[in-house]
Order: structure tokens, then C-alpha cells, then sequence
């Protein structure tokens, strides 16, 4: 697709993440957040009953705002990303993310697009929304 | 339904911290960008930080004393709720002015509201924090609003 002319239901380039316990130990390291669903694992399924590490909520929200700005590239800017954290998802697990275009307002020159992360089931358990504002010709 | 919600506790809504002020470095930025698996150079370098870097810059550090038993950093600036297990909620992000090395920025945050909902396995209660970024101009940077779940 063109992001010079984006039209209804186009769809972001997806991309397929992995997330193993180092990228998950220096993400939650770089934040400093020592939660221990995140690093410890008998802690995360014998205390709390969880499968496996659990991935940080707010990074399957930052690979959201990468899928939009990859494919955004700079043909404009983020003005706005939204998601909520729906479902968990753990160490091991490929999760896909992408997204597709949902309104395209040319006189503000802005596009609408829902976001998704899902897992291997097929489910969404990151749902999102972004508005991007493309700079003028 | 018997609320969990007492008048004390809504009587939080409004409350707002103290701000806080950080700089932003370029090793910080890289550190983000490389644990994210960001794949733009921009980032990968430190030039610019990412959509999402702010998470990470105002993260709260707080002495091993405000730390609980789950690693989790008590947040002072939140009441004591009578539900204790965190679920990740959601974030949106508005944004004004792009982030780069050299920044000092400023996150002031309020609580905006506190309500309940029934869940499928009991009562959940959802808290919003609005958290306002500004650099040293006095200029928005983005403003952020959370919302979180605690079962």
C-alpha cells in the first residue's frame, strides 16, 4: 500500500514478536520495574498461577506505536495511540502485531487506524487505536 | 450491590503530585529503544526518543522500603484501595512535541477518577490518572491518560 494515498481497510505491515526473558528483563530493567511476574518464574506461576512470565502490558503498547510509525515513516506524525491490555500474554509466545486503516479525513489530513497484538489463537488481547497526521505535499 | 467506593476514598479524585522533573539522556533512550525492539535508526541511536520512552523516564524509583512483596513499587500518590491485585489496563497518549537528549521534561499527574465495575469473577475497581509532560519552555510534550484495573 501507499501511505501517500491510504484508503479504508489498507493494513499496516505486520510483524510477528517473539518477546524472550532477556528482551522481557531489560524492558522491565530500563523502566525500572522490579514486579516479579515479570523476571521471577516460580514466583509468576506458583504465587499468582500465571503460565509463564507474563509480558509487560505497556510493551505490547510500545510495539503498537512501532507498527503505526514504521509504516508512518516520515510521512507525517502520531498524534494520538490508545490500547488496552485485554488478555495476558507470556515468555514463548509469537504474538502478531498490525493494524488497519479505519478513517481517512482528507481536509485534516489525518488517518484513523485500529491497532491489534494477537497470540497464536488468533485472539486479540491487545486491542489499540492510533490517529496520524500527515505532513502536507 | 454494596459499593466498595467509600465517600474517603472518592474524595481522592483530584488529588494531584507534586511534579516531577527528569532528563532525558541518550544512553536511556538507547537502553529503551534496543529492550522495545524498535528498528528505526532514530531510535536505535538516541537521536529522538520513541512514542512511548516517557513510560520509562517516569517510571517511579522509589528507596527498597517502598517496594512490596510482588516487586511492585508502592505509589504514595495513590490511595490504599481495598482491591490489591493489579491487572495492566490501558494508556492513551496525546501527542504535542517529540522527545530528544537533552530534554528536561516535567510529568505532573492527577488522579481523575476511581469507579467500580462487576467482573466475571467479582468487583473490579478502575482508577485514571491523567499524567500532563512539559519541558523547561512551559510547552505540552504529550499528555498521558492511564487507566487501571485492580481485582
Amino acid at each position: 500500500m501507499s501511505i501517500d494515498s491510504p484508503k479504508i481497510g489498507d493494513q499496516l505491515p505486520g510483524r510477528d514478536i517473539a518477546c524472550d526473558a532477556v528482551q522481557l528483563f531489560q524492558y522491565n530493567a530500563a523502566l525500572w520495574n522490579a514486579h516479579r511476574i515479570h523476571f521471577d518464574f516460580p514466583y509468576a506461576t506458583e504465587a499468582e498461577g500465571y503460565p509463564g512470565l507474563v509480558i509487560a502490558g505497556p510493551l505490547m503498547g510500545d510495539w503498537l506505536s512501532q507498527c503505526v510509525i514504521e509504516w508512518l515513516s516520515d510521512h507525517g506524525r502520531l498524534a494520538s495511540i490508545e490500547y488496552s491490555n485485554r488478555q495476558a500474554a507470556y515468555v514463548g509466545e509469537v504474538l502478531h502485531v498490525g493494524g488497519t486503516v479505519t478513517a481517512v479525513d482528507p481536509q485534516a489530513r489525518t488517518v484513523s487506524l485500529e491497532l491489534f497484538v494477537r497470540n497464536e489463537a488468533g485472539e486479540t488481547i491487545t486491542p489499540g487505536a492510533a490517529v496520524v497526521e500527515l505532513v502536507a505535499d | 450491590m454494596s459499593s466498595l467506593l467509600t465517600p474517603e476514598l472518592l474524595a481522592h479524585i483530584g488529588r494531584q503530585a507534586p511534579p516531577h522533573r527528569e532528563l532525558v539522556t541518550r544512553r536511556d533512550i538507547r537502553k529503551y529503544a534496543i529492550a522495545t525492539g524498535q528498528r528505526l535508526r532514530k531510535y536505535l541511536d538516541g537521536d529522538e526518543a520513541p512514542p512511548m520512552f516517557h513510560v520509562a523516564l517516569f517510571w517511579p524509583v522509589v528507596e527498597r522500603d517502598q517496594i512490596a512483596p510482588d516487586g511492585v513499587a508502592i505509589d504514595s500518590f495513590l490511595p490504599e484501595f481495598p482491591l490489591k491485585r493489579a491487572m495492566a489496563g490501558g494508556l492513551k497518549i496525546e501527542y504535542s512535541r517529540t522527545v530528544a537528549p537533552g530534554d528536561w521534561l516535567t510529568a505532573t499527574r492527577t488522579l481523575t477518577d476511581i469507579y467500580e465495575k462487576q467482573g466475571r469473577s467479582g468487583p473490579l475497581i478502575f482508577y485514571e490518572v491523567v499524567m500532563r509532560v512539559t519541558n523547561d519552555a512551559g510547552e505540552d510534550m504529550l499528555t498521558e491518560t492511564t487507566t487501571r484495573i485492580l481485582r
